[in-house]
């Protein structure tokens, strides 16, 4: 096909307009926003906060990279550059990652895909997001009053007797976050088990929801582990409660078994949002339903199940028994088959279908490629010899990075793609979008896999000097940031250009099976002047086909 | 709306849940139950049963918990979700005692 | 294509005459799947509750097998009757609580109010003695922390005590038992505080009627959660008060 081919179908922009009843303009006055119940709008909420600290943690990304420009540590003192990743890593992972898709596009389409008004608990929601913000604001002071250093592991003794800095502060604020996470979750759970419209059975469902649904349970039952973990740094720090304390017969080991428990789940509530969004765009973008959908979906469970089985992988080296290793090192292995399963799915869905590169097709190209290579790269670390050799080394970043980066932040960028004209009416400048998209593939890899290289060369992690020998390889890789960053700077302002002056969208600019696409853009506060009744699988394309011919379609 | 559609996938009214109200009696049998145990396990504590000692302490507990949830928690009258809920809680829990026991007994067995 | 499904009576008649109640919310259809949906949300977060106490009963589980001799020591150390007292008075108020449930169930306002309020008082009962043990743990100096005393466990004849001594080694290791019985009785505290605090806004409301015509939800979700306080409890009793007190 030829490379301008494109379905995306806009209406006729001489007489098209936004509709004149939506849930933007419904109300007016910050008030309204700032309580309202309206799961879009706190989607909204939650999206302007995430890009907030999506760029605060970015900043702490790039003076890392510029400290790395040469091997001396001559940017900054050994305690700032210790702050600067652990601020990196506690607000990318805890205050932009976890909430990305749950709390955005979640939250936005998991009540529309299902048929329902609203999600379960409407009040919960937003409560949730003020908790995002308190929590938010702790890490934010934390950061203000002079920065936490633990790495955003947390890992005792050195969190709990070694260090003068703003733990509990920061302590705090994930706890906090923890719980805003926890109600989004809850919410999610009951909303696709209680809400769904007539016809809407569980394998009728988008595998949006199916990842949401497994991410939700993780996040019930995985952060409150965090949550106590925390509860007992602080309490060491401050009332000197010694449970982690080997001089009281403590055991700091402990304190990593607590926090991986749910850190590990964690990197599985942060990766299956995003492949949700993978599945649905790929679909789309093939104009095929999504090949062996039960596998799919019961993938995501099995991830969920299998991620809370794995995690003393990330303790190989810390003095965990060998045969307890051994163990962990197995289920680690499978845990990675449910991810390859959703990667050769998705790979036969492109198969023989009619495939167009509109720009959350690009991002979803980029994620399969990366998120393999992250992927392959975890269970290479899932080995107990090569993991002796390449924990605590460039390689475990580079790892996570293409996971969480190659993966999960494409799959953000791809699903705030393909959903912008559902949520704000608008479509964004196309060439524009690719551009970006093309930027951050090429940034990113320019900065990411010269990290394996030098971890396998045994560059050590977190450390702000390094012998000679590795610089080409860190010039190559802070190079690469600073294009990746370029790349993550024109969506904001394509977007935000598209707001005002983007084309009017229409219900269903990319053709889209999912019954938010039979709604209009923006939807209406309620979603659905009646509640739709489903009698037709996921993905139908026919049922599309025969739906648009016989209807007449109205905007507004 | 002319004809009425009752969802195939019961989600307006999952397994016509009757509604069912526990009364007095059965509550007053289960606050006294729950206290005979409480001074069983106070008794058994006095005793020298050995290893079987914190197995009773844990075995009366549990049973305690159980008669608590089933009956002051209604959990026996509510719906497959439910139950399946509190399970998939208790699971998640044992999960992390017993997992993270491999680790620690495993150590306590010496080097390799 | 057509798929086979059965307009069933009940729903029907509830849409027509529908009377929305004042607390439905317009996102449910029907008022049982607003209940049925709060229950399940709050057991979801008992999920969490369970899984938060559950790290504390690990490390528990942990330093009680690595020094048996100081936990059991330790654990002598606190008062069986105040113990089994507090167990007896949590069960009562969980017995309370669950008659109130039925007392909103039956509408029966003033027997509600009577039962919540009981609730209350046995719950303030329970934080009572809880003091009184603190207290106590304050005046021995069985505080973890800097001012930690363990003379009364390395030679407890000299106080009167009809236990084994214990090395200073293992004596030391008594601070773990009382970091975690602070910890976990604390938490535990903190949630009922928290509970009793909902009871006070909850027995007002019950009071101006809210929960008389057939609203039963609020009260049915507060007593999941006093309940499942109840049964941490349950668990911290034995574990904390019953370890060993038989004599060798």
């Amino acid at each position: 096909m030829s490379a301008t081919h494109t379905i995306l179908n806009l209406p006729d922009q001489s007489t098209a307009a936004l509709p004149k009843k939506n849930y933007i303009n419904a109300e007016d006055g910050i008030l309204s926003w700032l309580l309202t119940g309206d799961h879009k709008r706190i989607a909204i909420l939650y999206l302007i906060s995430i890009t907030f600290f999506f760029f605060i943690g970015g900043a702490f990304a790039g003076l890392i990279r510029l400290e790395l420009l040469t091997p001396q540590p001559d940017l900054v003192a050994s305690d700032t550059y210790n702050k600067l990743f652990s601020m990196h890593g506690i607000v990318m992972i805890f205050l932009f990652l976890v909430p990305s898709v749950p709390a955005t596009l979640g939250n936005f389409l998991v009540p529309i895909m299902l048929g329902a008004k609203d999600l379960a608990f409407p009040k919960i929601n937003l409560l949730s997001w003020y908790l995002y913000w308190i929590g938010g604001l702790f890490t934010l002071a934390a950061l203000v009053l002079g920065g936490v250093d633990t790495g955003w592991t947390f890992t005792t003794p050195l969190s709990t007797h070694y260090l003068n800095t703003h733990v509990v502060t920061a302590a705090t604020g994930v706890f906090i976050i923890g719980f805003s996470s926890i109600f989004t979750g809850l919410n999610f759970i009951v909303t696709v088990h209680r809400m769904r419209a007539p016809g809407m059975t569980w394998f009728r469902m988008p595998l949006f929801i199916w990842s949401n649904y497994a991410a939700s349970i993780l996040m019930v039952l995985g952060t409150p582990v965090l949550a106590i973990t925390l509860v007992l740094v602080a309490l060491e720090r401050t009332i000197g409660i010694g449970v982690f304390d080997p001089n009281k017969g403590g055991d700091p080991l402990l304190f990593q078994h607590l926090f991986w428990f749910y850190s590990h789940p964690a990197v599985y509530i942060m990766i299956l949002p995003g492949m949700g969004v993978i599945s649905e765009v790929i679909s789309t973008f093939s104009r095929k339903r999504v090949f062996g959908y039960t596998a799919v979906a019961f993938s995501s469970v099995a991830i969920a199940l299998f991620g809370f089985f794995v995690w003393a992988h990330h303790m190989f080296i810390m003095g965990v028994s060998n045969y307890s290793a051994l163990v962990f090192s197995l289920l680690t292995m499978l845990v990675a088959v449910p991810s390859a399963i959703k990667i050769f799915n998705w790979a036969f869905t492109l198969q023989k279908g009619s495939i167009t590169f509109e720009t959350p097709m690009l991002y979803a190209f980029g994620f399969m490629g990366l998120f393999t290579i992250g992927g392959m790269t975890g269970v290479f670390l899932g080995a107990l010899g090569m993991d002796i050799h390449l924990t605590e080394t460039y390689f475990i970043v580079a790892h996570f990075h293409f996971v969480m980066v190659g993966g999960m932040l494409m799959a953000f960028l791809a699903g705030i793609h393909f959903w912008w004209p559902k949520m704000t009416g608008r479509m964004y400048s196309e060439s524009l979008s690719k551009l970006a998209a093309i930027t951050t593939f090429i940034g990113f890899n320019l900065t990411f896999l010269p990290q394996f290289i030098l971890g396998y060369l045994g560059m050590p992690r977190r450390y702000h000097s390094y012998p000679a020998e590795f610089q080409v390889l860190n010039v190559l890789s802070t190079a690469g940031a600073t294009v990746l960053g370029v790349g993550y700077m024109l969506p904001l302002l394509y977007l935000a250009w598209s707001l005002k002056y983007g084309a009017i969208a229409g219900n269903n600019p990319w053709q889209a099976t999912g019954l938010e696409w039979q709604i209009q853009s923006p939807p209406l506060t309620e979603n659905f002047i009646e509640t739709p009744i489903v009698d037709h699988e996921a993905y139908d394309y026919e049922w599309l086909a025969h739906k648009t011919e016989h209807e007449v379609t109205t905007v507004g | 709306m002319t004809e009425h559609y009752h969802d195939p996938a019961n989600v307006t009214n999952p397994e016509h849940a009757e509604h069912h109200i526990v009364g007095p009696k059965t509550y007053i049998i289960i606050f006294a139950t729950l206290l005979v145990f409480t001074g069983i396990t106070v008794a058994a504590a006095f005793k020298n049963l050995g290893i079987l000692n914190p197995i009773v302490a844990l075995a009366i507990a549990s049973t305690k918990a159980v008669i608590v949830i089933l009956f002051f928690m209604h959990v026996k009258y509510q719906s497959k979700l439910i139950k399946m809920t509190v399970g998939a809680g208790f699971f998640t829990f044992l999960v992390l005692i017993t997992m993270t026991l491999t680790d620690y007994m495993s150590r306590a067995w010496g080097l390799w | 294509m057509d798929n086979t499904i059965v307009a069933t009576q009940s729903h029907e008649a509830e849409e027509h005459a529908h009377v929305a109640l004042p607390q439905h919310r317009h996102h449910f259809e029907t008022e049982q799947q607003q209940r049925e949906a709060g229950t399940f949300g709050m057991w979801l977060f008992l999920l969490t509750e369970i899984m938060f106490f559950g790290g504390l009963f690990f490390a528990y589980l942990l330093y009680r097998n690595w020094y048996p001799a100081a936990f059991v020591g330790a654990s002598n150390q606190l008062s069986i009757p105040l113990g089994a007292f507090n167990t007896a008075v949590l069960i009562g108020s969980g017995f309370f609580m669950a008659m109130g449930v039925w007392a909103a169930e039956v509408k029966k306002k003033g027997l509600l109010v009577l039962f919540l309020a009981v609730t209350t008082l046995l719950g303030l009962v329970f934080l009572g003695v809880k003091y009184v043990e603190y207290h106590e743990k304050w005046e021995k100096h069985h505080i973890p922390g800097e001012h930690f005393d363990v003379s009364e466990f390395i030679n407890p004849q000299a106080y009167g005590l009809k236990e084994e001594p214990m090395s200073p080694d293992m004596a030391q290791k008594t601070q773990v038992f009382f970091s975690l019985y602070f910890a976990m009785t604390g938490m535990h505290a903190l949630h009922m505080i928290i509970g009793i605090c909902l009871l006070f806004w909850l027995t007002w409301r019950a009071h101006r009627g809210d929960f008389s015509s057939g609203y039963v939800a609020p009260i049915e979700n507060f007593g999941l959660y006093w309940h499942f306080v109840d049964i941490v409890w349950i668990f911290l009793f034995p574990l904390l008060y019953l370890i060993n007190r038989h004599p060798v």
